[in-house]
């Protein structure tokens, strides 16, 4: 095969919070290759100056998403070959958030809107008092299981577009781990979720463009999450204007 | 930007307006076979409060409906907040409605 | 050129939403005045609406048909989504029975006139 032979033209995004510039990278293909590969590859071999942020490699951690070609990925699991265009690749850091230096962005913003949004537990119990048995198959814990499996990474958070116009808008992740919340019946403040996602940064502002959805990782569906957000509080908007009355 | 009073508001509008604007659609699909006149319209419209309270109502709820449209609009792609987002809103609603009732009353007061 | 984060489908119904709506904002007042003409110069009203007869203008007027139905059509379709809690194969079943009635119905429209 010819495939080893190859050398890529590869971009990446250098520069810090201020000003930057793409640079350019002659890469030899291997096979498998993934992106993080490619970037730990320039790191290691033409510029040791170059700033990325992974973990676990293994798309567990959620540390190492990066704008791959304009598209939001985690990077550890994707493979060159599915995203190669032409010869060419272009690695920016993560949209929507604030750039600390070349590909490592500062997630703080991201995950202040988790507490915002109030995506935590309100405890039902102490230790003290036995573990509720909740049935797998009952409809809340199928709807909070649907959405158990992120793992942080902030793409949808840079696939949506509401966010990048409206910095307030708490996005994808934190709504979809507020939804979570509200429909787990270990949960006892399901109203302060609600009070949480209502505000003028709440869960209201969704334009339902669904990049959230279209770009997770993990086939998680935030846009989903977001729309039953939507209509629960519809309906207790409905039931708390009939108990005023 | 849009809190859960404007979304409620902007969607119960729009349910208000589904019906309505069914209804307008086969309207004008019938008005215009023939073409247009004035006196025609007027005929149809002319102290008629069936069609006073159906396009009030339709004008009231288009009102509050592209107003807080092109409050996120505007939010959106200008960055406009606080006091003058809430101008804009308030300027585009009472121009609707100032335009719409006008109209209103021009077809439909004998 | 449309960025590479927002091709897909439901991104494309959004746009088109929004661009219908903001059409429909700005139409609506000159649609407001015109009709007011009949209280205040009604003669200037007659005059516009032969003028309205024009195969341009006639044209303009299908756009705008266009532009509500879009905009009703994908508005229905986004109340759905958000406030129904069904199932996406749900939705994409509603979304096509509403959109074989509209076609069905445009076209009995066409044949009557």
């Amino acid at each position: 095969m010819s495939f080893t032979q190859n050398i890529m033209d590869v971009s990446i995004w250098r520069g810090d919070a201020q000003a930057g510039a793409f640079a350019h990278f002659e890469v030899p293909a291997q096979k498998s290759q993934t992106i993080l590969d490619v970037v730990a590859w320039i790191q290691q071999h033409q510029d040791p100056t170059l700033s990325y942020r992974y973990a676990c490699r293994v798309g567990m951690c959620g540390s190492c998403a990066m704008m791959v070609n304009g598209v939001p990925r985690w990077t550890c699991r994707t493979h060159v070959e599915k995203v190669l265009e032409g010869n060419k690749l272009e690695v920016a850091p993560l949209r929507n958030l604030p750039v600390i230096k070349d590909l490592v962005t500062d997630m703080d913003s991201f995950f202040d809107k988790w507490i915002a949004a109030e995506g935590r537990h309100h405890p039902t119990a102490s230790r003290l008092d036995p573990i509720a048995a909740i049935s797998p198959e009952s409809a809340g814990r199928v709807k909070a299981n649907a959405g158990i499996e992120c793992i942080n990474c902030s793409v949808c958070y840079a696939a949506c577009d509401t966010v990048a116009s409206n910095p307030d808008y708490l996005g994808p992740a934190a709504l979809q781990r507020a939804w979570t919340v509200y429909n787990d019946a270990k949960d006892a403040d399901k109203q302060a979720v609600l009070d949480a996602v209502s505000g003028v940064g709440g869960c209201h502002n969704c334009h339902t463009q669904g990049s959230c959805t279209a770009h997770c990782p993990n086939d998680l569906d935030p846009m989903t999450a977001i729309a039953g957000l939507k209509r629960v509080s519809a309906a207790s908007f409905f039931k708390r204007r009939k108990a005023r009355a | 930007m849009l809190d859960i009073r404007l979304y409620m508001l902007q969607r119960i509008t729009a349910l208000i307006m589904a019906p309505l604007t069914l209804g307008h659609i086969a309207v004008m699909i019938y008005a215009v076979q023939g073409g247009l006149t004035t006196a025609e319209i007027l005929s149809r419209t002319q102290g008629s409060v069936v069609w006073l309270v159906y396009y009030g109502t339709f004008v009231a709820a288009v009102s509050i409906h592209a107003a807080i449209g092109l409050r996120v609009i505007i939010a959106e792609t200008f960055k406009l907040r606080g006091m003058a987002l809430s101008g804009f809103t308030w300027g585009v609603c009472g121009l609707f409605l100032y335009m719409g009732a006008r109209a209103v009353m021009a077809v439909t007061m004998p | 050129m449309i960025k590479p984060h927002r091709t897909h489908a439901l991104w494309f119904a959004y746009i088109l939403h929004r661009l219908s709506g903001l059409g429909l904002a700005v139409f609506l007042p000159v649609h407001f005045y015109v009709l007011s003409l009949a209280l205040t110069k009604p003669a200037e009203l007659d005059s516009f609406l032969h003028w309205a007869e024009m195969p341009a203008v006639k044209l303009a007027e299908f756009g705008l048909v266009f532009l509500l139905a879009v905009h009703i059509f994908g508005g229905l379709r986004l109340m759905a989504l958000e406030w129904l809690p069904w199932s996406p194969n749900q939705k994409t079943l509603a979304a096509s029975a509403v959109a074989g009635a509209f076609l069905l119905s445009t076209t009995f429209f066409l044949q009557a006139i």
